[in-house]
């Protein structure tokens, strides 16, 4: 590292404002650079459904919907998403009602730790929002993003088919 | 994770402006690759220039019957373009067989092309790697080199370039726009990466002052006679050990043009001219697509661990060709091989 640069890394402002709405409400965070989207969920809002797993963009376990498309949290600069809108698995619900996936989960025994769920989740959701998936094989390779260590992959397969039909298809 | 300074580039312009004022700068797009290395301490950049609000993310049709994409178009958005679904299949499909669908509704075109390499030597700190610090050695030649290079390795290198894409692309004779200080140019997608020779820590021949604008493909998409073949340790979500694309213009089972490359045995995304020249005028048949296949491999050399890998690139470049021919390209989500 250079001199100059070093310096100018130093004399940085430590904080940046950052608008988010989650889950429908906006919350405003001061918060430095360098935090996750995943830590400013967990750390800041509280909101700690959404797992830490590997932290490096290799489990899901992270996963969430930004501006309505699952990606890793784990892999995303809370700065860099300013003025969107995140959804976790504790905004999946409506009014005490589970989101059709939470119920085909339950239904289906689709997790045996669980740790994995809520990114197994809000990455069916972004699945089935992007209408992609229509086979087994589909929904299974499209599913691949999200690694469960206890192996209840024929149980999420069959949640999240009952979810789609339920949903006819749309999120 | 490291601390750093972060700054929103205007335009392209004020981009560029402020990547040349400061050398040890990164632009951060995605963020899938950049993230992940700043948190192993790979990268340690003091200050990162966030270009993911830039605009460009069309992907617009050329006069003369391409595409120009922008760099900013995610890799979800570019694989399920209904003009790359129709016209350049081999693209779509290269796209969808690599990393997940939420690092891919992340990366960025642009992106993909710069992305480093998965050597686990590059990315543990602890051992030496030239690439990661010049002059230090290659723990990779005499270490578990199992997903190394085989072609155009080097005495100090023998990492790969994992990008699934950039393999489509070559086969596609993409190039790339890029605008730096002194203006903007196009660098052909072969031209764009390099062989690692005694400067491995240099990628790419993007200069120090130069962001990528767009990925333009010329009008031929081989729609009718094309695959893209990956094989990795399991069936989705890793980086291919080997894969192939093969790309054919057919005339009465004859081969008028030929394209092959191949994506996990190289430096850059190996495209070999010469097998392309012993494809031309050719049956389209075993016999023709097994001398191919020498002589891509002609040159091959494994490190121990990944031996195993010219025979599997001998078998692969096969296979695609013959998917190619018979317009039965391989599907990314029945991973059944036929």
């Amino acid at each position: 590292m250079s001199d100059v640069s070093r310096s100018a890394a130093m004399a940085a402002p430590a904080t940046i404002n950052v608008t988010l709405e989650v889950n429908g409400r906006s919350c405003t965070l001061t918060i430095a650079p360098w935090t996750t989207l995943l830590d400013a969920l967990r750390d800041r809002l509280g909101l700690t459904g959404t797992k830490k797993g590997c932290d490096q963009g290799q489990c899901g376990a992270c996963t969430v919907l930004v501006d309505g498309r699952r990606i890793n949290s784990c892999l995303t600069l809370a700065v860099m998403k300013d003025g969107a809108k995140v959804t976790t698995i504790e905004g999946l619900e409506t009014d005490g009602t589970l989101h059709p996936l939470q119920q085909a989960f339950i239904d289906h025994d689709a997790f045996q730790c669980g740790y994995c769920t809520p990114g197994q989740i809000c990455s069916a959701a972004g699945l089935i929002a992007e209408g992609k998936a229509k086979t087994p094989d589909q929904i299974r390779e499209l599913m691949s993003g999200n690694i469960c260590r206890c192996g209840a992959y024929p149980n999420i397969l069959a949640a999240i088919q009952q979810a789609m039909t339920a949903m006819g298809g749309k999120s | 994770m490291i601390k750093f300074q972060y700054d929103r580039a205007a335009d392209v312009t004020d981009a560029v402006r402020q990547i040349a004022a400061d050398p040890e700068a990164r632009f951060i797009a995605g963020g899938t690759n950049l993230i992940d290395l700043m948190k192993y301490q790979v990268e340690r950049p003091p200050r990162l220039i966030d270009i993911s609000r830039l605009p460009l993310t069309s992907v617009e049709e050329t006069p003369g019957g391409g595409l120009r994409i922008g760099a900013l178009v995610p890799n979800t958005d570019l694989a399920y373009h209904p003009l790359v679904e129709q016209r350049y299949p081999i693209l779509s499909s290269a796209i969808m067989s690599g990393a997940s669908q939420q690092l891919r509704n992340m990366a960025s075109t642009g992106g993909n092309l710069v992305q480093r390499t998965r050597c686990f030597y590059f990315y543990d700190v602890t051992m030496a790697c030239n690439k990661r610090q010049p002059g230090s050695g290659c723990a990779a030649i005499k270490g578990i080199n199992r997903i190394n290079a085989i072609l155009g390795t080097s005495e100090s290198c023998i990492a790969t370039h994992p990008s699934d894409m950039c393999v489509a692309l070559a086969v596609l004779d993409a190039k790339v726009h890029v605008t730096g200080l002194s203006g903007s140019r196009e660098i052909a997608v072969v031209d764009f990466h390099r062989l690692p020779g005694d400067t491995p820590q240099i990628d790419n021949n993007l200069r120090r002052d130069e962001i990528i604008t767009a990925i333009e493909l010329p009008a031929q998409g081989f729609a009718a006679n094309h695959s893209y073949l990956k094989i990795r340790d399991r069936l989705s979500y890793a980086f291919a050990l080997v894969s192939v694309a093969a790309a054919l213009e057919l005339e009465s089972g004859r081969i008028k043009t030929g394209r092959l490359a191949l994506g996990g045995v190289a430096h850059k995304p190996w495209r070999s001219v010469e097998a392309e020249a012993a494809l031309r005028g050719q049956a389209a048949g075993p016999e023709t697509f097994a001398r191919a296949a020498e002589i891509v491999l002609r040159d091959a050399k494994g490190f121990g661990h990944n031996d195993f890998k010219i025979d599997l690139a001998r078998r692969a470049i096969v296979r695609t060709l013959t998917q190619a021919a018979n317009a039965t390209p391989q599907s990314q989500a029945d991973k059944r091989i036929r």
